[in-house]
């Protein structure tokens, strides 16, 4: 090995780092403040120096925060299941079926994904007011779907067009019914897709804010990032940071073990076997 | 079908069962009224007539993009001609879904579906009522038993290897016990010898059966070897139909002559100088005459034809004596045969003749004859003067 080739090596390594480092820090640097009370919070240090979880029993009991935690897991369900089932469905239609404006129809939910949320926000307030849904979780799941459901069904959608052709032919010739098609040939090979996705969905509710803050009134109904966000400490002064960074540390959890579940699942190469090969 | 060993062993009793099928007696499986398709201006198939009998292997042969595929696909019923009428035993099939048309098609790649096992495949087209498990179980052994897969029916498609998933498309195909089976390009994507071996199995499989069988190819040994009846596609139209040897034998048009065979047939341009009761002489461009045994009825003295012959036919001659002299350009030794390559002033492209032996080496001077029995002559039309 060449002096250059070292060189280059220790470059390459020291850019690995300095992204783990960007990308990590936050993140470890919560778990370090979680573990600190009182005074200890504003002094800066890079390693624990003593494992305190007050701030993780009082996180749980001075707020609702398990309340909270249980609606973000609804929400967040309801509305990967829904945006998985419409666009799973939408997909097959757009993906294999023959109709007149298919490019103009999925030009328009592409375009649904460029409004910012803000602009959407009056416009999403007064349906979800004529619906009765306000400060409710189906208002919820109800206003998400404005943003999953355009990169999900797009997604399934060229997933499914890049399905093999003659996989569905030969059903066809079969007898079965298009539904049968979709749920017994083709969604068996769409997991890799659809737990992308799904993840993607789930990430997106998990986090949103903007819409959680405006279209729920009580702490019962909250979600995480509001229910984190209003917390308060004893008096209006003070925010209590250590119960800040506890509950941050644990809504992360979650979504670390979801990927952490789901990984060997995103591998495609499920459809071997399908065709020649 | 009872019995399945049985009748996996006695092929003439298969054939009498499959005889004894309720359709139509007289009726054609198959036939095709002025079946058309076009997508927006592009022809892909021109006004078809055909009917393909009861028992009968019918091979589609054509180089690409002729329509034969396109073919298969109307009377599968995946694609819709655009006009014309397809009968399957009688019946007006124009708008029937493919599953109610009495039909299996085995695809080119085989389209398995690759989350379940064999076992499954073969049972997925199997639209029986629960009450009649058994049955069902019953066909799904005996297609395997027939295809010797019974050993992989736990398995899935992509542990199998390509022999293997061809065997199972094709079991699935045989489970569902169709009036006629579609093959489209089932052997192209196997190896060379696998090819071999699987074209044997299927012509095995269809005297067995004494179903009928529509099969769709670009290669020419399958169509000559497996044919009940070859059926010529060229640019959308059917360019001859007949028993494979008569296509091979008596080509009706230049291209299937120049289509069947390999190599494929020589061609010499010239005129008509004269006609006889028992044939025509054509005077070649590049010099020399050649009698031909052709019907005289339709040629006319100085009509401008193409000769062909096929290279197993030409008769070679070391020496002066001969009516058309060559030169050998080049000789491929095969070991069983050789092909011999002539040079001949006037032609493009060389002449080829098909010897056991090659009679002289490269470079020497021959002379070649056609004899008049094996002369083909086609007018500018492109069609044969018919041979007697």
């Amino acid at each position: 090995m060449t002096a250059g080739t070292a060189i280059k090596k220790g470059l390459f390594f020291l850019l690995v780092v300095a992204i783990v480092l960007y990308a990590v820090f936050p993140f470890y640097y919560a778990i370090l403040s979680s573990l600190k009370t009182g005074s200890e919070l504003f002094r800066v240090d890079y390693f624990p120096l003593a494992w305190n979880f007050d701030n993780y029993v009082s996180v749980f009991k001075q707020n609702p925060f398990a309340t909270n935690i249980l609606n973000s897991v609804l929400v967040a369900f309801f509305t990967v299941v829904l945006s998985l089932f419409l666009g799973v469905t939408a997909a097959y239609a757009l993906a294999r079926v023959r109709f007149r404006g298919r490019g103009l129809l999925l030009l328009t939910i592409l375009g649904v994904s460029m409004f910012p949320q803000v602009a959407v926000l009056s416009g999403m307030f007064q349906l979800i007011r004529t619906l009765g849904l306000h400060n409710s979780l189906p208002a919820l799941v109800l206003s998400y779907m404005i943003f999953t459901l355009p990169f999900t069904v797009w997604v399934l959608t060229t997933f499914m067009r890049d399905l093999p052709k003659e996989l569905e032919e030969a059903a066809i010739l079969d007898g079965a019914s298009p539904w049968k098609i979709l749920t017994r040939v083709f969604l068996p090979l769409m997991w890799p897709a659809m737990v992308t996705t799904g993840l993607l969905a789930f990430i997106a509710a998990w986090n949103e804010f903007l819409f959680a803050l405006t279209f729920t009134l009580t702490n019962d109904k909250r979600t995480v990032p509001v229910g984190i966000a209003l917390m308060s400490g004893a008096s209006s002064h003070e925010l209590p940071w250590g119960n800040i960074m506890a509950a941050s540390v644990v809504v992360t959890l979650p979504l670390v073990a979801l990927v952490l579940v789901f990984q060997r699942r995103i591998v495609s190469g499920l459809t071997a076997g399908a065709v020649k090969g | 079908m009872a019995e399945a060993e049985a009748e996996a062993k006695t092929p003439a009793k298969a054939k009498a069962k499959a005889k004894s099928a309720p359709d139509q007696a007289g009726e054609p499986a198959i036939a095709l009224r002025g079946v058309g398709k076009h997508f927006g201006k592009t022809r892909v198939l021109e006004s078809i007539d055909l009917e393909i009998l009861p028992g009968e292997l019918c091979v589609f042969v054509g180089p690409s993009g002729c329509g034969k595929s396109t073919l298969l696909r109307i009377i599968s019923g995946l694609e819709r001609g655009t006009s014309g009428d397809l009968f399957i035993f009688g019946r007006k099939m124009n708008d029937a879904h493919p599953s109610q048309r009495g039909i299996a098609m085995v695809f080119q790649s085989y389209a398995l579906y690759p989350n379940m096992t064999v076992y499954q495949n073969l049972e997925f087209g199997l639209q029986l009522p629960a009450s009649q498990k058994d049955e069902k179980e019953r066909r799904i052994r005996e297609a395997a038993r027939m295809l010797q897969i019974d050993q992989l029916l736990q398995r899935r498609p992509h542990e199998l290897s390509g022999g293997q998933r061809q065997r199972v498309a094709i079991g699935r195909a045989l489970t569902r016990q169709p009036k006629i089976f579609l093959f489209d390009e089932p052997l192209s994507n196997l190896d060379a010898a696998l090819r071999v071996s699987m074209r044997a199995e299927l012509t095995r499989l269809h005297k067995q059966l004494g179903t009928t069988m529509v099969y769709v190819t670009h290669d020419q040994v399958e169509a000559m070897t497996m044919a009940d009846r070859l059926v010529v596609l060229n640019g959308g139209h059917i360019e001859q139909s007949g028993p494979p040897l008569e296509v091979y034998q008596r080509p009706r048009t230049l291209f299937s002559a120049g289509f069947l065979g390999s190599p494929r047939m020589n061609f010499l341009t010239g005129a008509i100088s004269d006609r006889m009761a028992e044939g025509v002489v054509i005077e070649l461009t590049s010099g020399g005459a050649v009698r031909a045994k052709v019907a005289s009825e339709g040629a006319m003295i100085g009509d401008q034809v193409t000769v062909g012959v096929r290279p197993e036919h030409i008769q070679l001659q070391v020496g002066e004596d001969g009516p058309l002299a060559a030169k050998i350009a080049l000789i491929e030794d095969l070991g069983d045969h050789a092909i011999v390559h002539l040079d001949r002033e006037g032609v493009a492209g060389p002449v080829l003749v098909r010897v056991d032996r090659p009679p002289a080496a490269e470079g020497a001077q021959v002379r070649f004859t056609l004899p008049p029995a094996e002369v083909h002559v086609f007018g500018k039309d492109g069609l044969a003067l018919p041979k007697p």
